[in-house]
């Protein structure tokens, strides 16, 4: 039970920045682009292929979030200079990418890392050859669970890198590049008129929310040990399942707190799969179909609670209403008595 | 400082629904002026304003912004030129945003944009600077949301948004029009504020036609996408509604059609 949550925390982590490149698109946008499931296999499928052919898995990486960078500025021209809804211009982009990620595998739908040196092999060694693990696993003895984690490297990598560019993020929506994209997403009638290129800043923002579901893609499949031509399937509804239960959660009152709130919704996400499927009936193929529900369920909620809300509020002031129509009765007769 | 050279636009030529918005209009208008529009409905007064900022691009003939042809630049190029209020007082502000992160657009208008904060202490001086002028108390709320405020307040900061960093031109279409009498007032009074302040350069559009008389140095009436009446200097200031009116039954031979206008 602790092995699996702490490995849904550490996936979590890295789902988290798919998660922000969603926020970015869906949210401050308010561009619902399906780029995403496209997007995150190539991450994966550049860092993966670059890696067996020798590169550094740092070399990888960097030029897997270029690589989905590129796709979200072509996803971006397609909407705005062509004049392609922003939906159909995500889904064509997701569809090309699909042949384009193949090719970039060599043909193959799976490209393997084992044994190979990923960003998560050198963090292990480095982690392990100061001894780090050690103090955490004894508190762990200390207070009962005898199953400890291997490393605790990754978990504290994972960490590191999603807060750097959960700040980044925040430090670029707050700038005056960052503010007209806010605005785009807001007004654009009116940032326009402010003499801001509103296509310009669709196209850089959908770059930068693909280039960090690369990143997210590479770091995956280094993880996970392989890429796979599938494994973007529905990642889109895995973002907006993280941004929504994030928000929903931990609230949106400023934009820190919102991608904080998103990382929270990630690995959130990522415990209510894991505890899903340690229900002995469901399976691994279930999971599409459990985050669907996640989602729906996520939307549904607030307004039920908020109907409900409402219901009791009535009632509570119609009782309140007949209280003091009776006690008034009562005070009348009593006069007349 | 603009002017327009025979700008003719027609909509949807060739349906059923052909509009003839602009026919050959020419305007000049120096430095400093402050002119306003009045018209029917449908008369072309948006469009006008549409086919000034680069919204709207004419069929034929030119505009020209100091002396630079400004027809091909693009809206957002042209718009660090000009300042621009809505009728809608949703439409000129950002309502997720806050108010001095609004300012903080507006500010950039005609700087480029960069990767630096768009908010710093010092330009929260400025912006509460600016904000104290319009004696709404918006100085004491830099941070909180546009989406919050009221039409009049935040038709009141899209004016200061619009003006602040002194564009060429101001251009403002009915902006009191969706506000109720007193609100109205007061952005009447802003704006007449403002202007003579940074001696701004304005257009203002206007269905009410003592507004168009008791503000600005000149008057121009437009028509079925024409302009029958251009009046400054002290025959705009001897202008009365009465006049107004027999001029358009004059020119026209019908009486005016709007039941828009107000005429109190
Ligand atoms: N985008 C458009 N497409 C078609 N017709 C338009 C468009 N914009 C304005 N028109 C028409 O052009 C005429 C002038 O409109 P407008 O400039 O908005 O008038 P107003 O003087 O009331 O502001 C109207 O008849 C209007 O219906
Ligand atoms: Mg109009």
């Amino acid at each position: 039970m602790f092995i699996s949550m702490f490995g849904a925390v550490e996936t979590g982590l890295l789902y988290a920045l798919m998660a922000l490149g969603v926020y970015l698109s869906f949210r401050v946008l308010d561009f619902p682009d399906l780029t995403v499931d496209g997007s995150f296999v190539t991450g994966a499928a550049v860092s993966a292929v670059l890696i067996v052919n020798g590169q550094s898995p740092l070399t990888a990486t960097v030029l897997a979030v270029l690589a989905g960078f590129a796709a979200g500025c072509v996803t971006g021209l397609i909407h705005t200079k062509g004049k392609i809804n922003p939906l159909l211009s995500g889904i064509l982009m997701m569809i090309a990418l699909y042949s384009i990620n193949l090719r970039i595998m060599g043909g193959q739908s799976n490209v393997p890392l084992l044994n190979q040196s990923t960003v998560f092999s050198s963090i292990t060694s480095f982690w392990e050859n100061l001894h780090l693990s050690a103090p955490f696993n004894s508190v762990l003895t200390a207070i009962g669970i005898s199953n400890t984690p291997s490393t605790w490297g990754v978990l504290f990598f994972s960490l590191l890198l999603t807060l750097i560019v959960k700040y980044i993020t925040d430090y670029f929506l707050k700038t005056e590049v960052g503010l007209a994209l806010r605005a785009t997403g807001d007004n654009k009638k009116m940032i326009r008129s402010f003499s801001a290129n509103t296509d310009g800043l669709i196209i850089l923002g959908i770059g930068l929310s693909n280039a960090l579901v690369a990143m997210s893609g590479a770091l995956i499949a280094q993880q996970g040990g392989f890429a796979d031509a599938g494994m973007g399937v529905g990642m889109i509804i895995i973002g907006l399942a993280s941004v929504i239960i994030g928000e929903a959660i931990f609230g949106t009152k400023s934009i820190a707190r919102t991608t904080l709130a998103v990382i929270g919704g990630a690995i959130i996400y990522r415990m209510v799969v894991s505890l899903a499927l340690r229900v002995d009936f469901l399976e691994t193929g279930d999971m599409k179909l459990i985050t669907a529900i996640i989602v729906v369920a996520a939307l549904i909620t607030p307004k039920v609670l908020e109907s409900r809300r409402e219901k009791r509020r009535r009632l509570r002031k119609r009782k309140e209403l007949a209280n003091a129509a009776t006690t008034k009765k009562g005070a009348d007769q009593d006069a007349a008595t | 400082m603009l002017r327009l050279e025979q700008v003719s636009l027609t909509f949807n030529e060739g349906t059923m629904d052909e509009k003839s918005a602009l026919q050959d209009v020419n305007i000049n208008l120096d430095t400093g002026e402050f002119l306003t529009v009045i018209g029917s409905n449908g008369a072309g007064k948006s469009t006008l304003m549409n086919v000034i900022s680069g919204s709207v691009i004419p069929d034929t003939g030119n505009v020209f912004i100091d002396n630079k042809a400004v027809t091909p630049m693009q809206e957002h190029k042209r718009s660090q030129m000009i300042g621009r209020v809505f009728q809608d007082p949703m439409a000129g502000t950002a309502p997720s945003m806050t108010i001095e992160e609004n300012l903080a657009l507006a500010w950039a208008r005609n700087k480029k944009r960069t990767f630096k904060l768009g908010v710093n202490k010092k330009r929260k001086n400025l912006f509460q600077e600016h904000l104290e002028t319009l004696n709404l108390g918006l100085e004491n709320r830099l941070s909180a949301k546009v989406g919050l405020l009221s039409g009049g307040e935040r038709q009141a900061l899209s004016l200061l948004m619009a003006t602040f960093t002194e564009p060429s031109i101001l251009m403002l279409d009915e902006h009191t029009a969706a506000l109720d009498p007193s609100r109205a007032e007061l952005i009447t009074n802003i704006t007449d504020n403002i202007v003579k302040k940074f001696e701004l350069t304005t257009l203002m559009v206007t269905h009410n036609m003592q507004q168009a008389l008791d503000l600005g140095s000149r008057l121009i009436m437009m028509d079925k996408g024409q302009i029958i009446l251009d009046v400054s200097g002290e025959e705009k200031q001897n202008l009365t509604i009465e006049k107004l009116l027999n001029e358009f039954q004059r020119i026209r031979g019908e009486q005016m059609a709007n039941d828009k206008a107000v005429l109190g």
